[in-house]
């Protein structure tokens, strides 16, 4: 336990808690819709296309975040747009941006400095080199994404089950997609620090699919969700401090021996 | 007072005309049935009035809000492992466009009404999937029902269900019906266990092939 608390007096862990608990909350909020709305795909999807904005930004010197969010956010919004087109499937939409977004940031990397430890962090997570400034941007977006989810909780988890109704109520169903859309966007950028492009998706979804297994309601699954979400997370930075081990393989370790757990503990207590 | 007038709609679905040239008034307090073979354009016609089908050409003219109107889809939920309680189910009938979607203590009363009138108070908080079909059409009524609507429409709300509990489903429009001189639109193949008086007959075959009385369409079967 002394470990635990002499290892939070360093300003790097106090960063990496900070950012990661926040991220970790949003990432299990819009996890849930994802995951019932199969579309659990679509952050590794976008963390791909995280990738090539971050080799862009890289290459021309720019800031990250500022180059990142709006690229992310845009291709969500084409992928929402192309899956709701008559005959077009969400899972081609997603492979196709996300591998031709994959592919031009390999190519921007490759003409520019090849695999530096800049794209190599943002590849495989490196939570505990997280800035002051991606503390501010992250608990900042954070709270605003929280905020949205709060308001507009009921009308989510009405389009979540049943979008026909909702248009037939009236319900600016259009407004509601975009809005997970600029949700899941917002989510994968600030994780991918955190997680690292290839792991982000696991952040949305491992934590929705747990719980989906222990409740049987809307509401305690999104509770549950992001109780588990901070859990691993926290488990899995201190697991990875300890280990030397990448933080985001730790964290999605976590989750795997926990989806297990899980799996055989809603087995029983069906059987009960 | 005619609460809903269809002129000369046709709508196509997958580039195949479902409807063409329908023609129908609807008063308010009318029990219409909606019959023909599976493709009659039953479900299309129900889709348009509600705004889920385009049309290619024609007019719906509504003389009712549209949060005095209600929907209740066929029995066909796919995902019975969904997380979401009766509850929670239920609860999502009274959002509506201009309202903040939060939920009043008013909203709540009506909660307790629908529940008491469809005698599902002992389900609300179990989880959808572990319902029988019959309560589970019934949650979804109770959603249709708690925004108070002047004019149900229901797609086939009983298509596989067993006999019992769609002459219990019945039984409730009925009552519905009477008591609270509530318009009901539905498509149905089992004309012959609705015992309700002045029910309306609609055959559908792409176009409005018979309009008249319960009693003169089953005389000409």
């Amino acid at each position: 336990m002394n470990i635990i608390v002499e290892l939070l007096n360093y300003p790097f862990m106090q960063r990496a808690l900070i950012c990661g608990v926040a991220i970790s909350f949003c990432a299990a909020l819009i996890g849930v819709i994802l995951v019932l709305k199969n579309y659990s795909m679509i952050g590794h999807g976008l963390g791909e296309v995280g990738f090539a904005a971050l080799s862009l930004a890289l290459v021309f010197n720019l800031p990250e975040m500022s180059v990142a969010i709006p690229i992310v956010i845009i291709a969500s919004f084409i992928i929402l747009l192309i899956s709701q087109k008559k005959g077009a499937s969400g899972d081609v939409t997603i492979a196709l941006v996300s591998t031709a977004a994959l592919a031009f940031g390999v190519i921007i990397t490759s003409i520019s400095k090849g695999f530096n430890i800049d794209v190599y962090n943002y590849m495989f997570g490196s939570v505990l080199s997280m800035t002051t400034s991606d503390v501010i941007v992250s608990v900042v977006l954070s709270i605003i994404l929280v905020i949205l989810y709060a308001f507009f909780y009921n009308r989510l988890f009405m389009i979540t089950f049943d979008e026909k109704f909702a248009k037939v109520c009236g319900i600016n169903v259009t407004f509601y997609q975009f809005l997970i859309s600029l949700i899941t966007a917002i989510v994968v950028v600030l994780g991918m620090r955190m997680m690292g492009t290839l792991l982000i998706s696991s952040l949305i979804v491992f934590p929705a699919i747990i719980a989906r297994k222990l409740t049987n309601s809307f509401k305690s699954m999104v509770i549950l969700s992001v109780l588990i979400s901070v859990i691993c997370f926290i488990f899995g930075m201190l697991f990875s401090f300890f280990l030397n081990l990448p933080t985001g393989a730790c964290i999605v370790g976590i989750y795997v021996v926990e989806y297990f757990g899980a799996s055989i503990w809603s087995h029983f207590l069906r059987k009960a | 007072m005619e609460i809903l007038e269809i002129k000369n709609l046709t709508s196509s679905y997958d580039n195949h005309e479902a409807i063409k040239d329908v023609n129908i008034k609807i008063e308010n307090g009318e029990y219409i049935c909606l019959v023909g073979e599976n493709g009659s354009g039953k479900s299309t016609l129900i889709k348009a009035m509600i705004g889920l089908q385009k049309k290619d050409s024609g007019e719906i003219i509504k003389n009712i809000s549209d949060d005095k109107i209600a929907y209740v889809a066929q029995n066909n939920m796919k995902d019975l492992s969904f997380p979401a309680t009766a509850k929670e189910i239920i609860m999502t009938g009274v959002q509506r466009h201009r309202r903040l979607p939060f939920y009043r203590k008013s909203d709540w009363v009506l909660f307790e009404n629908v529940c008491n009138m469809l005698n599902i108070k002992d389900i609300v908080n179990r989880q959808i999937g572990e319902l029988s079909g019959g309560q589970r059409q019934r949650v979804i009524l109770a959603r249709a029902l708690i925004r108070e609507p002047e004019l149900i429409i229901l797609d086939e709300p009983c298509s596989g269900l067993d006999v019992n509990i769609t002459k219990e489903l019945y039984d409730i429009l009925e009552k519905l019906h009477t008591e609270k001189g509530l318009t009901i639109i539905m498509a149905t193949h089992d004309l012959y266990e609705i015992k309700a008086k002045d029910v309306r007959v609609i055959c559908m075959a792409t176009t409005v092939k018979f309009d008249g009385k319960i009693e003169d369409f089953k005389g000409l079967e």
